[in-house]
């Protein structure tokens, strides 16, 4: 909300320089977004009057008029239709500064020859001023302003940009932020005089207010003017609107905006005459009725909405918008204004409803108080009376079913002690309270505290500990270290392995990713290798904000993708990622399961071109190494990798599943081309994709035990072993484990042959053999009674043999 | 007799000290000729052997020759340990270009958002305070309800959401996407008793135009103690500890008054803006504090709905966002980076 601090300034002295009353509200609660400094750049701009005003000679379109300046008489050729003898306008002169309506920029004038006349010096429209982005006239001053007065000293302001926080409605008004700058500045507030002559009928006679719906609308507030004269604003009230930001329309509805930003009370004129049987019904909308609102649209009324109806029909939306029919117009000499209070939470459902929020409703949908309501109302009756002429009837009708009470509340010392850690006097207490305008007793140490009406969000005693503790400043608050004994915490195993992981895959060489956990078709289409995708079974968002986030993944796998298509360039190293993230499992009638999902990736270059190493490129074994180095590290024993088929988007013939005992741990495996070619990428991608809650419930199983550094040396024998293809590597080395246990230390496979020298179908396996006792030296002898058991063994169940 | 048998011990350690201290095969040579050549001092002394009385001429004669023989093999000893290895000279021509680049390990990195969690948590953490994690789908009840934020409250347009439809839900009980890490204060406190001290890490989303400086998903940290005898106090003392863990011990925290439905009193918490130290720049918004984090004591309306007596239990919270505080870290001007996973962004971070 902007507000004017030369209209601040009438309700209450402004005691500090403007930085420190921002600094103020903005410490307790009212930040203040910006300052804006009107008048600035108006260098050299002066109030002149216009003394006579000719037609140019050559140019129909164009005025010669005469200003009168202090001491001399200046003649401007200017295109303004609005100009009159006796007009103060702002006069910028040969040498002044302002901004060129046509480029927005700043610009000196000069001396101008228009047509044959010269023109020495510009009258300024709106926009040339910088105020608006009206051009169409000259902006005629207010009366009031001196000839040669610096327009500045008449227009100047400074305007607050403030934010005002939802549970604040009573600062939607220019003097609800003046009652808390009374209080922060301990200045006294000036309410505005609301006596007007009351010189027509007793208002009772004139017209009627009836609430059937008290829930709905807590207070009607109504007055009646009659023998209004409906015409343009005065000046004073359109500068008022303008620096607001709010279009004049016409006197009496610029009063009702006035009032508005004045008292932050949204008030609505009608239409005396228009109004059918002189009644006003609030009540709920019904079928089979419609309402044609102000700006012409015919709304789409729901039953139960609430309407201000006359004796007959919907004449109002209530707290939204007027209608057309009874609308304040040109010929309308008699006026009723109403000022009510309306239940927020209504008029929020009606304005989802009809998706229209205005300047009333964004007021009344924070819960007004309404007390309030007769204040405005008087208010802007004055305003009418004094400035539209007529009559305001005797008395305001003002029906108010079930009026609040106010509430005492208890503040004790105790109290503002427990919550705030400070001590405060009574006396203290009392004085910051009543700043605000609550009322105080005192019981023994407690404050007995009625607050002010306009404050309605203020209901608890928490409530006065936060108005205290603002209004003393969160300065005056030490600063403590908690006491008390630590709670006990329970484990969190899950974030324990995923933290513990984090670090392994870094370790291992992987850069972490984060993507959106929501996905869009397009991609799912792309990673389905099936045509038609089918029914994916996921949480959709009922509001998406975009076609590519419309629903919760159900994998990883597709966004890692799209971060490896996005990152795969040439000349850059390959790309090894993971991510850790959940998934979002649907359930029945419950939230989904969000299942923690490790998903792994890389492609391309094992190193970026260097010049000590020969180019290579990332295959399967490098993401397996990985995989084999952060399950060992885990601490479980005996994984295997177990070659299967048609998994989803990976290769049927590159991809393993891995499985711990009977727990199937995740799959790995090279990317289908199929699915690589409609992500675009060019090279293989080899993927693994874990479940962590399968991973948690095998790590910690397997106990981990550490055994001394061998004492005696080992002996390595290094043996070429002839094989079928068909054999896997794992069944091999698990033979001569099992052959060579207990004294078998380890076995490595350090060389693959196939080719040249061997049977079609065979490949040559490099084994090397580590033996060590750990309680001895082993003699050569020992070793080839193992090695030969060992051979044996590798001839019996596999059929491998020594190479020749 | 005596001066001549010290003489020869005094030789004997002067040449292997000098033995000792060569380097290469010359210098072994020239102790060499200086103590056993043909000008070689043991040589003078043997050559006054015909001077010594007759009796003591073998004793004289076996103490040279022992001194001798010491010497010759602490030489060969030498010449041997120095055997293979190439005079400095040689090794100097052997050279290798130092400017070449090195054999990097290929270490992997952490998101920085996950750096930025790990750092604000582990703050945390020192201070008494468990991290827990939570869902990020969740009930209306408990992202907005029972943090009194009623249906309808105005408050509610402090947080544009994330809604699952319900045929998808499989329920007609409004489900979304959390809008904060809050509804875990609540979750919290139903399961525990007090004292609470959690930090709770996590994803959050918002229906939000996406810009420079706002993301549909971001992350927050939420942070919650209730016990007997917290106090606003304790809050302003905790949470500047934490900002001068984080940002530097010499950072200023500035507490201004704030709204949050399920707080009172309320909180936003600024530290002066390190780019200017505080006279006002383009990072700051020319104010010179930088917000930071959003807090305050737990509204006894919350404390009530899980059941904790607001009459004996006080707390605080607070919520803050990590990507928030890694811009400001990092200089970082646009938070799509972080979800944007370009390489070339996240190759930069520590
Ligand atoms: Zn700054």
């Amino acid at each position: 909300m902007k507000v004017s601090l030369k209209w601040l300034a009438e309700y209450v002295d402004l005691v500090l320089p403007v930085k420190e009353l921002a600094h103020l509200l903005t410490m307790s609660g009212t930040e203040v977004g910006g300052i804006q400094e009107r008048g600035n750049g108006w260098t050299g701009i002066v109030v002149a009057r216009v003394e006579a005003l000719a037609r140019h000679p050559t140019a129909e379109s164009l005025t010669l008029a005469t200003v009168g300046l202090p001491g001399e008489r200046v003649t401007v050729v200017t295109g303004a239709p609005n100009l009159r003898v006796g007009n103060k306008v702002p006069y910028a002169p040969v040498g002044g500064r302002l901004t060129d309506a046509h480029t927005g920029k700043e610009a000196v004038v000069e001396v101008a020859n228009v047509r044959g006349v010269e023109s020495r010096g510009v009258l300024c429209s709106e926009k040339e001023l910088g105020l608006s982005e009206a051009h169409e006239g000259v902006l005629i001053l207010p009366a009031e302003a001196r000839v040669g007065q610096p327009l500045a000293a008449v227009l100047g302001d400074t305007v607050l940009d403030l934010e005002i926080t939802p549970n604040r409605p009573d600062c939607l008004g220019v003097l609800g932020v003046a009652r808390e700058v009374a209080a922060l500045t301990e200045q006294r507030l000036r309410v505005p005089d609301l006596a007007y002559q009351e010189a027509g009928p007793d208002v009772r006679g004139l017209a009627q207010v009836e609430i059937l719906v008290p829930g709905l609308c807590p207070r009607y507030s109504a007055s009646v003017i009659q023998g209004v004269a409906v015409g343009p604003s005065p000046s004073w009230l359109q500068a008022r609107l303008a620096a607001a930001g709010v279009r004049p329309i016409n006197n009496i509805v610029d009063i009702t905006n006035y009032v508005m930003l004045e008292y932050g009370q949204p008030l609505h004129a009608f239409d005396y005459d228009a109004l059918l049987g002189r009644r006003i019904v609030v009540r709920q909308f019904t079928s089979g009725e419609s309402l044609r609102t102000l700006d012409g649209i015919v709304r789409p009324l729901e039953p139960g909405m609430l309407v201000i109806a006359d004796a007959e029909r919907p004449a109002a939306l209530a707290g939204i918008m007027g209608g057309s029919e009874t609308e304040v117009t040109g010929r309308t000499t008699n006026v009723l204004l109403e000022s009510a209070n309306f239940d927020p939470v209504s008029i929020r459902r009606s304005c989802r409803a009809l998706r229209l929020r205005t300047e009333a409703s964004s007021r009344f949908d924070k819960g007004l108080s309404p007390a309030i309501t007769t204040l405005a109302l008087r208010r802007a009756t004055k305003l009418i009376v004094e400035s539209c002429g007529g009559r305001a009837a005797h008395g305001v009708l003002d029906v108010y079913p079930l009026p609040r009470d106010p509430i005492e509340l208890r503040l004790t010392p105790v109290e503002l002690r427990r919550v705030l850690g400070i001590e405060l006097t009574p006396a203290e207490t009392r004085s910051v309270l009543s700043r605000l305008g609550c009322v105080c007793r005192e019981d023994g140490r407690a404050l007995l505290v009625t607050s002010p009406e306009h404050r309605s969000d203020i209901r608890i005693p928490a409530d006065l500990v936060e108005e205290v503790a603002r209004l003393i400043g969160y300065d005056r608050i030490p600063e403590t270290t908690m006491a008390g004994h630590l709670p006990e915490h329970a484990p969190q195993p899950m974030r324990g392995l995923i933290e513990r992981l984090k670090d392994l895959l870094s370790g291992c060489g992987l850069q972490e990713v984060i993507t959106y956990s929501l996905v869009g078709r397009l991609l799912l289409g792309k990673t389905h290798p099936e045509a038609e995708p089918g029914p994916i079974d996921a949480l959709r968002l009922a509001n998406p904000m975009t076609p590519d986030q419309e629903m919760l993944r159900t994998s990883l796998l597709p966004s890692l993708l799209e971060c490896v298509a996005t990152n795969l360039r040439p000349d850059e190293p390959g790309l090894c990622l993971f991510e850790i993230g959940c998934v979002y499992l649907p359930r029945e009638a419950e939230l989904p399961e969000e299942r923690e999902i490790l998903v792994m990736a890389m492609a391309g270059p094992r190193w970026q071109r260097q010049w000590n190493e020969a180019p290579a490129e990332l295959d399967f074994y490098d993401l397996k190494g990985a995989v084999e180095e952060v399950l060992a590290r885990l601490n479980l024993q005996g994984t295997r990798f177990n070659r299967i088929a048609e998994q989803g988007l990976f290769h049927p013939g590159r991809t393993a599943a891995i499985d711990w005992k009977d727990v199937r741990l995740g799959l790995m495996g090279e990317l289908h081309p199929a699915v690589a070619r409609n992500c675009e990428i060019r090279v293989p991608v080899f993927l693994a994709e874990f479940d962590l809650e399968q991973l948690l419930n095998a790590v910690g199983v397997d106990f981990l035990r550490i055994e001394p550094p061998p004492r005696f040396p080992a002996v390595r024998r290094d043996l070429a072993l002839v094989v079928e293809e068909r054999v896997p590597a794992s069944e091999l080395l698990e033979v001569i484990r099992q052959a060579g246990a207990p004294l078998l230390a380890g076995v490595e496979l350090f060389d693959l042959f196939r080719g040249h020298g061997l049977p079609p179908g065979h490949k040559s396996c490099g084994v090397a053999l580590i033996f060590r006792s750990p309680e001895r030296t082993l003699t050569d002898a020992e070793v080839a009674d193992i090695e030969a058991h060992i051979l044996e063994q590798l001839g019996a169940v596999i059929g491998a043999r020594l190479r020749g | 007799m005596e001066a001549l048998r010290k003489e020869l011990e005094t030789l004997q350690a002067e040449a292997l000290e000098l033995v000792k201290k060569s380097v290469d095969a010359a210098q072994l040579e020239k102790v060499r000729v200086s103590f056993l050549g043909r000008k070689a001092r043991l040589t003078a002394i043997l050559r006054q052997l015909p001077t010594v009385p007759p009796e003591e001429r073998p004793v004289v004669g076996q103490l040279a020759n022992t001194v001798k023989r010491a010497i010759e093999e602490g030489i060969e000893a030498r010449r041997a340990a120095l055997g293979s290895i190439p005079s400095d000279e040689i090794l100097r021509k052997d050279q290798i270009d130092v400017t070449l680049p090195g054999r990097r390990p290929s270490l992997g990195r952490l998101h920085p958002l996950t750096q930025i969690i790990r750092e604000i948590c582990g703050v945390f953490v020192e201070m008494g305070f468990a991290v827990m994690e939570g869902p990020e789908v969740e009930w209306d009840y408990y992202n907005f309800e029972a943090l009194n934020i009623p249906e309808d409250h105005p408050a509610r347009d402090m947080w544009d959401t994330f809604w699952i439809d319900p045929a998808s839900a499989r329920t007609s009980t409004p489900m979304l996407l959390r809008t904060h890490t809050s509804p875990m204060q609540i979750r919290i406190m139903e399961q525990t008793r007090p004292p609470v001290r959690v930090v709770v890490p996590g994803k959050c989303y918002r229906y939000e135009a996406v810009d420079a400086s706002h993301e549909s998903q971001f992350d927050q940290v939420e942070g919650l103690a209730v016990d007997e005898q917290i106090t606003f106090a304790d809050l302003k003392g905790t949470l500047h500890t934490f900002a001068r863990r984080l940002f530097g011990k010499d950072r200023k925290t500035r507490f201004r008054c704030d709204y949050f439905p399920f707080v009172e009193p309320g909180v936003d918490m600024s530290i002066d803006c390190f780019l200017c130290k505080g006279t006002g720049c383009r990072l700051c918004k020319d104010t010179g504090w930088l917000e930071i984090l959003g807090a305050g004591m737990v509204h006894p309306n919350v404390l009530a709905r899980v059941g904790y007596d607001p009459a004996r239990y006080t707390g605080f919270a607070f919520g803050l966002g990590p990507a928030r505080v890694a811009m400001l870290k990092y200089g970082i001007e646009d938070i799509r980076f972080f979800h944007g996973n370009d390489l070339r962004f996240l190759r930069q971070f520590p």
